[in-house]
Order: structure tokens, then C-alpha cells, then sequence
């Protein structure tokens, strides 16, 4: 295990420590650090915006200092150090591969064994005098706080679950309210997942505008090119209004759609969208659409925004496997058999008209 | 705002009232309040709040927590049903919390 590298954007000085010298770091953040974060939720570079592991001072810290634990994904440390602004305390950065300290615990990456590794490899008995180490509360789920106290002698002290509670809970005697301990899930927290969502959901828009080219075309070879459009348009159409509905407006309207299924309410919001699709040509084309092109479009696109809206479980704070587990097995066979009645009703008219 | 909560009568958590010594290890970690103190013994308040993350029975020094701990993804459901692996979050490698064993927590990305 190596030590944290001196040439990073943020360090801005060394503090000297009993096992040599250590990189100090920024409480401010600059442009390129909010840059950073904003490319991570638009899906770029998300899996390898990291900074290095190891030992780090914030102010000037000593022997009686605090130390503070926290993953290498840079969101997250940026988010620590900016907290600890006027703070003298040490902070150690576990590998975590660039994942955040909650889904790292999750995957056992911020975990036990590699946090007794680095307690041991940058030699924490010499740096401070006392025996605790502050983890984020988050990283419960990968960490066995009384190992680590009979592996390192260091008492793990949970933290609060938000960076910027850190002052307060220092000030409190490393005593965390109620408040600190919950982890909810509001409306900022959801709409700054809904870019990811969005791109990564492109490919199926694409792949089904293709299958639907395909069989436009393939169906009635008479007419290729013009029904293999047409095919393209309504998979575009269909698919784009399932994005629209699961991957953003299930996330914004999460906690006031109907159900508590989140397969239930990615339908209901992809509904929602279909009522609007078909309202809007309504007025501005007229009577376009037979009805059974109209139950082609209602299939596909709520079976598509149920998808994705239980998709969005794994971005969600608040659901558990065995809750997933349940909902999957009722809701994937009836998106299965609504999306195979939509292209079966797509395919009808198409040969009806 | 009121708390979020998912599916009902669901969760895998159980609390063993023999083992448990009260020392609220659990209560530290639990980011969902699922548990609490009730005159002096800890106790499931809110089970339909648990997420199964499994934090309180890997803190839990004396095995009194049992739970069937993974992620809640619907595509790490997927993903295992395909049997793909590799990818982080990608998979529902479940850590089965029972009382007197403790997993050993391994990561696959």
C-alpha cells in the first residue's frame, strides 16, 4: 500500500506526521472539482473518478486529532473535506475503487479487512495517541466494528450519515442525533440520479427503434423502407415516452405515485406520459391513430416505464432484496406479457390499416 | 416529510432477545431507525423500514441479529438470474446473517 501521491489538485501543502510527511488538502472546492462531479452524473468517467488511498490532514492536524474515514471516490471525499472547512483532523481514504462509501460497504470493498490493512500500513498507533477511528455511518454494512477493535485496538465510532453533519457531531462529543442517523431520500437527492438513468437507458431506446425497423420492414417487404420508418418512429415514440416516464419522472414523483411497488409506479407515471402522447396528437393531428395502434402504444409504453421505474430500486435509499424479489416476481411476467400484447397490437394494425 | 417505506411484511430481520445484551451497536448503525431502545432492551420498532443492508448484524458482537443482507436492485436481480458477474453492484450475493456465524464478506468487483 502506497502513500497518497503530493501532486493532486486539492493537496495544498504537507503536515508533518511521526511516520513522515503527509499531503494536506483544500476545504474548498474549485471549478474542476464541481466539473468532476457534474460529468460523474452524466455518466462519464463514473467508474474511475477517484483520488488516491491513504493518509490525509485537513488544517493541522496532531497526536490528539480526530480521524476521519471515507472512501476514494472523489464526490465523496470532496464532500468530507469540504465539511471539515477550520478543522484539524486526519483523514484516512480507504480503497474503495472509485464507489461510493455506501454501495462499497454494500460490496464489502469498504470493508473490515481493508480497513484494519490500512490502520496497519500507515502505522496509525504512532500518528495519534489516541484509539478511535470516525467511519461514516453508511459503511456499517461492510464493517465489524468490535473486529476492528480486537484486530487494531482502534474503537470504531460511527459517524453521521451526511459529510456536512460532521462539525456538529465533533462539536457533540462524537454523539450523533436521530436526525444525523436516517438516511431519506428527498427530491434533490432524486432528480441528481435521473441524468444517469436517462443514458444509460439510450441503448434500449436504440435497440428498439432497430427491432421495430426491422420487423416494420421484414412484415411487409412490399413496402420496406416506408413501413421499416414507420416501425422506427413507433419504437422511438414508444420507448423514448417509457424513458421519459421510469428513468425521470418516476424518480421526481417517487413518494406521491401510486403503490409502493416501484414496478407500479414506473406504470402509473409511464400512463401518465402515454395519456399526454396521445392527448397532444390528438389536437395536433386529429384522428391519426386507430384504436388499436392506441392500445399498441398504452402496452408498450407502460410495460417500458414499469421497467425502468423498478430499475430505479437500485439507485433508491429505501428498498430491501427481499422486497425487490417480491415485487419482481408478480411485475416482470405482466411487463412481459404486456410488451408481447403491444407489439402484437403494433403488428396487427399494422397489417389492419 | 414522512418516511419512505417499501413493501410490507417482507424484510428477514429477526432480533434474538436471549443474545442481545442491549449494548446498542446496532442502534448506531441502523440508518433507518428500524430498531430502538424500549425501556433499557433494543427491540424492532419499524421492521417494513429495514433495507436488509445488514449493518446491525455485522456490528452486533454477540450474534443477536439475523438477516438476509443485499442490495435492493432490481438489476442486480437480473444480473444474478443471468448469471453475469463482474461489474460492481451487479449481483445479489447475499450475506446470510445468521446468529452464532459470521459471514466473511467477500467482494466480487
Amino acid at each position: 500500500m502506497g502513500r497518497p501521491s503530493f501532486d493532486q489538485p486539492f493537496v495544498i501543502g504537507r503536515v508533518a506526521s511521526a511516520t513522515g510527511d503527509v499531503p494536506a488538502v483544500s476545504t474548498q472546492l474549485e471549478l474542476t472539482d464541481y466539473l468532476g462531479s457534474l460529468k460523474v452524473r452524466f455518466s462519464i468517467n463514473r467508474m474511475k473518478y477517484t483520488v488516491d488511498p491513504g493518509l490525509y490532514a485537513v488544517g493541522h492536524p496532531d497526536k490528539d486529532s480526530p480521524v476521519l474515514v471515507t472512501g476514494n471516490y472523489k464526490t465523496s471525499f470532496d464532500h468530507v473535506r469540504r465539511a471539515l472547512h477550520g478543522r484539524d483532523v486526519w483523514l484516512l481514504v480507504l480503497d474503495t475503487k472509485g464507489v461510493n462509501v455506501w454501495c462499497a460497504a454494500g460490496k464489502g470493498a469498504f470493508g473490515t479487512n481493508e480497513l484494519v490493512a490500512r490502520i496497519n500500513s500507515i502505522e496509525l498507533p504512532k500518528i495519534v495517541g489516541h484509539k478511535k477511528v470516525i467511519l461514516p455511518q453508511l459503511s456499517g454494512p461492510g464493517i465489524a466494528g468490535y473486529i476492528v477493535k480486537q484486530l487494531t485496538g482502534f474503537r470504531v465510532i460511527y459517524g453521521p450519515v451526511e459529510a456536512i453533519d460532521i462539525p456538529k457531531f465533533i462539536d457533540n462529543g462524537l454523539r450523533a442525533t436521530s436526525e444525523m442517523r436516517q438516511k431519506d431520500f428527498p427530491i434533490t437527492e432524486r432528480i441528481v440520479l435521473i441524468p444517469v438513468e436517462v443514458i444509460q437507458s439510450i441503448k434500449y431506446v436504440l435497440l428498439v427503434a432497430a427491432l421495430c425497423f426491422l420487423a416494420g420492414g421484414l412484415l411487409h417487404t412490399a413496402d420496406f423502407w416506408n413501413k421499416a420508418v414507420a416501425g422506427a418512429k413507433f419504437g422511438l415514440y414508444a420507448s423514448m415516452c417509457a424513458v421519459v416516464g421510469g428513468a425521470m419522472l418516476t424518480p421526481l414523483l417517487l413518494p406521491w405515485l401510486p403503490g409502493k411497488a416501484f414496478s407500479m409506479k414506473g406504470m402509473a407515471a409511464g400512463f401518465l406520459v402515454f395519456v399526454v402522447l396521445i392527448t397532444w396528437w390528438y389536437i395536433v393531428y386529429g384522428h391519426q391513430l386507430s384504436l388499436i395502434q392506441i392500445l399498441a402504444y398504452l402496452f408498450i409504453i407502460s410495460s417500458g416505464s414499469s421497467f425502468a421505474g423498478m430499475n430505479f430500486t437500485g439507485c433508491s435509499t429505501y428498498t430491501s432484496l427481499s422486497g425487490v424479489k417480491k415485487e419482481m416476481r408478480i411485475a416482470v411476467p405482466i411487463q412481459i406479457v404486456a410488451v408481447v400484447v403491444g407489439f402484437g397490437a403494433w403488428v396487427g394494425a399494422g397489417f389492419i390499416s | 416529510m414522512q418516511k419512505l417505506t417499501y413493501l410490507k411484511d417482507v424484510v428477514t430481520l429477526s432480533l434474538n432477545q436471549e443474545k442481545c445484551t442491549s449494548c446498542g451497536a446496532c442502534l448506531e448503525v441502523c440508518p433507518r431507525n428500524v430498531l430502538a431502545r424500549n425501556n433499557g432492551s433494543v427491540d424492532v420498532v419499524d421492521r417494513d423500514a429495514c433495507i436488509e443492508c445488514g449493518a446491525c448484524a455485522l456490528n452486533c458482537p454477540f450474534g443477536a441479529i439475523s438477516v438476509k443482507a443485499g442490495v435492493g436492485c432490481a438489476m442486480a436481480v437480473i444480473n444474478s438470474a443471468l448469471g453475469r458477474k463482474g461489474s460492481c453492484c451487479c449481483n445479489t450475493d447475499t450475506k446470510d446473517y445468521n446468529m452464532d456465524k459470521q459471514p466473511s464478506s467477500s467482494c466480487g468487483c
